[in-house]
């Protein structure tokens, strides 16, 4: 829209504009009571019909690669203040534990399921007679933490009665797929160190990701 | 017949350049049927601004034909028609508005899109006040900058409300009949500093922490309502229930006064000043837009208006 003082240089310009109209732009808009405006009363503009179209003063000429070049950089600065603002949501470091930690010597496990790391890690070791593998103690269904009933030799989810084997391979209940199991790797003085934000998974007809290195110890 | 298959005059093609150069030439035939069948499909669209869309989001006509119709479009639209239609153009002279209320409103958004920004990043608690400033300094992706915009914006909304209200003094708009607005700016202003007091104590820095301790101090020795102030202990104020201790939410300066400070600033003070904004602007338009000189006429006007 061209501003008011842009309308005013166009009327003045062309004298054969329409004296309403340049009486209704120049004079000061209804409403300020102290100033008086030194010009005889405003006379009414002519009455037009109804819905006519009024005829308005031609507008200059626009300088098309000036409002390319305007417009293009209100884009690109837009563009990069909303780039910015999504990276601002990412920052680069976080205050949690780490994902890796130590859990000791595959000689401290006995064979089968051990428990000692559930509070605090979310993780189950299981030792078998070939291999020491960690399981990622979440439910495959819809991510609660399942119990180990040594008596019966398997696990139970609380939530909606998911049944897995003593390899936390599923067998009853809604979970899809077995429970997932973490990266595993011995260090330099030969304790195992697991990673939980690496897990080796086995989506029921996929590949089985439970024989890659790092997903087991073998003894 | 060239018995020399070598030699490049008269040789023939292979059958692969046969093949490639027939390649080519159905590409080109397809990309330009492509072209012509786009070009005839697009004369059969409607206008943009026919469709039924169109029409739903912008109830009137957008087309510039008359001022009625310009002034139409921007009424009829919740963003637009918090301005003016029309603007007086004298309200444009900046050399006698100096656009300093403006300007403050400008950096009042600025600064609550940054806050709310800063937000994300920020636990008003006194373990991870001052850690959490630190983090979005170095660790978060443009938070230097976002803190110090904020900060810039903070100190200059300051200054440019000083600046227009000498401004408002120069010009005589505090007069007759625009008293009223004058004391909404008054409050405008206290509340301004207060935004400034509230936020400076809560990156829960020495500056902050002794800044909240002196001015909560100096509250102490309010009249009446305070622990040390005249007539404040024949009250019955103690420092456990004066205007320093509903201010502090305690008698020391801790994470509750941390807290307060936190909620005054983002949304107390915040909500309170944007209700007398919207009365301070409503005042501006109700009185015929920003106070300017009185009006130049052109000559031409004059002429037309003698016309008649």
């Amino acid at each position: 829209m061209d501003s008011p003082l842009d309308q005013e240089r166009a009327a003045s310009s062309a004298s054969t504009s329409q004296p309403g109209e340049t009486v209704a732009a120049g004079a000061p808009p209804a409403g300020t009571p102290s100033v008086k405006p030194p010009l005889p009363p405003a006379a009414k503009p002519v009455a037009k019909p109804a819905g006519a179209v009024v005829e308005s003063t031609p507008e200059p000429a626009v300088n098309k690669m000036r409002r390319r070049i305007v417009w293009s950089s209100v884009v690109i600065f837009l563009v990069t203040d909303f780039l910015m603002f999504l990276r601002f949501f990412l920052p680069r470091s976080i205050l949690e534990p780490s994902s890796k930690f130590s859990v000791g010597f595959p000689a401290d496990y006995a064979l089968g399921v051990d428990t000692k790391w559930q509070q605090q890690y979310r993780i189950w070791v299981d030792k078998t007679s070939d291999r020491i593998f960690v399981i990622y103690a979440r439910c495959t269904h819809l991510g609660c933490t399942p119990d180990w009933k040594a008596s019966e030799n398997k696990f139970k989810c609380p939530c909606h009665g998911s049944g897995y084997d003593s390899e936390a391979i599923n067998f009853e209940g809604p979970a899809p797929r077995p429970m997932d199991r973490a990266h595993v790797e011995l260090d330099a003085e030969g304790q195992i160190v697991v990673d939980i934000a690496k897990l080796y998974k086995w989506p029921k007809g996929e590949k089985n990701e439970f024989n890659d290195p790092g997903a087991y110890i073998p003894l | 017949m060239d018995e020399n298959p070598d030699k490049k005059e008269t040789r023939q093609l292979t059958g692969d350049e046969k093949s490639s150069a027939g390649l080519l030439e159905k590409v080109k035939e397809g990309t330009s049927a492509l072209k012509t069948r786009a070009i005839e499909e697009a004369k059969g669209y409607k206008d943009v601004q026919e469709t039924q869309l169109w029409k739903s989001i912008f109830r009137v006509s957008h087309d510039r034909s008359d001022p009625r119709n310009r002034s139409l479009a921007i009424l009829s639209n919740v963003f637009l028609h918090l301005h003016p239609a029309k603007v007086n153009r004298d309200a444009v002279r900046y050399q006698y508005t100096w656009g300093m209320g403006g300007i403050t409103f400008y950096l009042f958004i600025v600064l609550t899109f940054t806050g709310v920004l800063l937000m994300f990043y920020y636990h008003p608690t006194k373990v991870d006040a001052f850690r959490d400033i630190l983090y979005l300094e170095h660790d978060v992706p443009f938070g230097k900058l976002l803190r110090n915009m904020h900060r810039w914006a903070a100190h200059l909304m300051v200054i440019t409300t000083w600046l227009h209200m000498f401004r408002v003094v120069l010009t005589g708009s505090y007069k007759r009949p625009r008293e009223f607005n004058w004391g909404v700016g008054v409050v405008l202003l206290v509340l301004t500093l207060l935004l400034s007091f509230t936020g400076y104590l809560l990156p829960d820095d020495q500056l902050g922490f002794w800044a909240v301790t002196v001015g909560t101090n100096m509250a102490r020795a309010t009249p009446m309502f305070g622990s040390e102030g005249p007539f404040g202990v024949q009250l019955g104020m103690t420092q456990y229930n004066d205007v320093r201790f509903g201010l502090l939410g305690g008698s020391i300066v801790d994470s509750n006064a941390l807290l307060r400070s936190y909620i005054w600033h983002c949304i107390g003070i915040p909500l309170v000043a944007s209700i007398f904004m919207a009365v301070h602007f409503w005042r501006i338009r109700k009185d015929g837009g920003i106070s300017g000189p009185a009006p130049v006429m052109l000559e031409s006007e004059m002429k037309g208006v003698k016309k008649k």
